[in-house]
């Protein structure tokens, strides 16, 4: 008997508002060719929807961007209307890390260690110029040129220190790819359907 | 050797919330009371001064603002006011009320937020809110006019970079108004409350001699009676124009030098009303060459910043580079401070120590 099923639909997801991430489309078209059972579809959503709507982000200030994430958290700004409802202390209560400030060699260790600390599933998110490319300092001797040598990156903020609400639109830009991910399963039929999918481009 | 080997040493930091950035300190305790603090630094050493040595003079502006992003303007009012020395630029009197108005406006948001910061670090949520309610206000300002919300760029030889916002005097007016009906709510719900000042009180006794020896300026120096503001004693900018007294406590402790932070914010207030109305007009910038090149010799410059006196020291070759750019940060005599405010006290005081001290690690470290 062949199991009936639903394509998932994937809310809060409307293009026009978020432009230039043509992956996560990609990765959306995806999901929606390779189909999904709906008990493990729907069971994916729910999941998705708690996990994505309450990101908890491990304080991670070194310099500048930690005031302007210190102005996210108060009252005008209020992150916790996004569901980023408490900075953590520990990496290992922290779903997220926002690596705020300029990394250092010296402090590379320590943001590798803390990333090794997290439990998974775990995102960085690389604010400011300096945790993109060096920023300003990077010609200096004593200074990553991008965090993405050290950790892998899921979202990227710039700015020198971004805006508040470029911080908003890299953590919705974030709770997007957390959307799109499947926690359950799925791994195996995917590989069917792209064999399908090569025996009918073939 | 710095700790005896049968010391029990606890390590705080790099990655702790409460030390403002990302100090390393190596407490050795003797049960619950400090014996020893040994600060550790250079986990955000990005080498500006280094970098500034290969960087034309308008290029080295950029790097200070990064210094102690919390008094931004102060840094950067001190190189321009270096190198406009040594090259000899007058700049008009339109930007040094500017460059004072603003100064003093940094120094407001500076404080909000070491009162915001000191009182999370104690464990208080609701005076963050507050804090960050009226800090938003000033950045409103500091946006219309400069572009930059924490990081302005303001400042450039010869003047500033833009000239104010139409709205720029009605809006300081309204906000220094509404900060002086508003203040009272800050002292209702922290300075008066009884755990505040249980905590704070006599705790991390910092003397005069000590105050002077270690060099901490600004507010921890203010505080244990040391009167040494760089405003008063080597006037610059707009200040011999402006009326405003010393603000000295005497005991030297936590609270106190809380307190001085409070009333700083109200005197900075003062000194902002004498100048607002008076603005005179004028050019903004004056014109200077494209390429500066400084005479040879050794210029420096110091204001008073956020947090204590910011330093230039700059020795020119004659070159449109300079040969070597030094700043006396105010963070360092402040942390260098911990061992001497600490040792004696209890573990549980060494975050709101360490937060009335009110440090900016990146400025340490440079």
């Amino acid at each position: 008997m062949e199991m009936k099923r639903k394509l998932p639909k994937i809310k809060d997801m409307t293009s026009e508002e978020f432009k230039n991430n043509d992956y996560l489309l990609r990765m959306v078209d995806k999901l929606n060719r390779d189909g999904a059972g709906i008990i493990l579809g729907t069971l994916d959503e729910l999941i998705n929807w708690g996990r994505s709507n309450s990101l908890w982000s491990l304080t991670f200030g070194t310099s500048c961007c930690a005031i302007e994430f210190m102005a996210l958290g108060a009252a005008r700004y209020d992150m916790a209307r996004f569901g980023f409802v408490v900075t953590r202390n520990s990496p290992r209560q922290a779903d997220m890390i926002m690596v705020l400030g300029t990394i250092t060699y010296r402090m590379a260790p320590v943001l590798k260690r803390l990333y090794d600390q997290m439990a998974e599933p775990k995102y960085v998110v690389a604010v400011g110029g300096c945790t993109i490319s060096g920023g300003p300092f990077r010609k200096s001797y004593h200074v990553v040129n991008g965090i993405d040598n050290i950790v892998p990156v899921d979202v990227y903020i710039p700015g020198c220190p971004p805006r508040p609400e470029a911080f908003f639109y890299g953590m919705m830009q974030l709770q997007r790819k957390v959307k799109t991910e499947r926690f359950l399963g799925g791994r195996n039929r995917k590989e069917k359907t792209n064999e399908t999918d090569e025996k009918k481009e073939a | 050797m710095v700790f005896d080997p049968d010391d029990f040493i606890v390590n705080i930091g790099p990655q702790h919330p409460s030390t403002h950035g990302v100090l390393r300190m190596r407490t050795s305790l003797d049960g619950e009371t400090v014996k020893k603090i040994d600060p550790i630094l250079g986990y955000i050493h990005r080498g500006i001064e280094k970098m500034n040595e290969s960087l034309t003079y308008p290029q080295t502006l950029a790097l200070t603002d990064r210094l102690d992003y919390l008094s931004a303007h102060q840094s950067r009012h001190a190189l321009c006011m270096c190198i406009e020395k040594a090259a000899g630029i007058e700049i008009s009197e339109r930007a040094q009320y500017i460059r004072t108005i603003m100064d003093e406006l940094q120094r407001i948001d500076s404080h909000l937020l070491f009162y915001s910061c000191l009182a999370m670090d104690m464990g208080a949520l609701t005076p963050f809110f507050y804090g960050f309610r009226e800090r938003e206000m000033i950045l409103d300002i500091f946006e219309e006019t400069t572009g930059g919300r924490l990081i302005q760029n303001y400042n450039v030889i010869g003047g500033v970079q833009a000239d104010l916002h139409p709205d720029f005097v009605r809006k300081v007016k309204d906000f220094i108004v509404h900060l002086r009906g508003i203040i009272h709510e800050y002292h209702d719900i922290f300075t008066d409350s009884v755990i505040a000042r249980t905590r704070l009180k006599q705790i991390g006794l910092l003397s005069r001699e000590d105050a002077i020896s270690l060099g901490t300026t600004g507010g921890t120096g203010l505080a244990s009676g040391w009167a040494n503001d760089v405003r008063k004693h080597h006037p610059y900018a707009a200040y011999d124009k402006v009326d405003f007294k010393k603000i000295v406590y005497p005991h030297g402790d936590s609270f106190d030098r809380y307190m001085v932070r409070m009333d700083e914010i109200m005197e900075s207030c003062h000194i902002i009303e004498q100048l607002i109305d008076n603005i005179p007009e004028g050019e903004f910038k004056v014109k200077t060459r494209p390429i500066i090149k400084l005479p040879e010799g050794v210029f420096t410059a110091s204001v008073e910043a956020s947090r204590g006196e910011f330093g230039v020291f700059l020795i020119s070759k004659g070159d449109k580079f300079p040969y070597r750019l030094h700043y006396r940060s105010t963070g360092l005599p402040l942390v260098h401070a911990m061992d001497t405010v600490c040792r004696g006290g209890k573990i549980a005081d060494l975050i709101a120590i360490g937060g009335t001290l009110d440090f900016v690690i990146p400025d340490i470290d440079r």
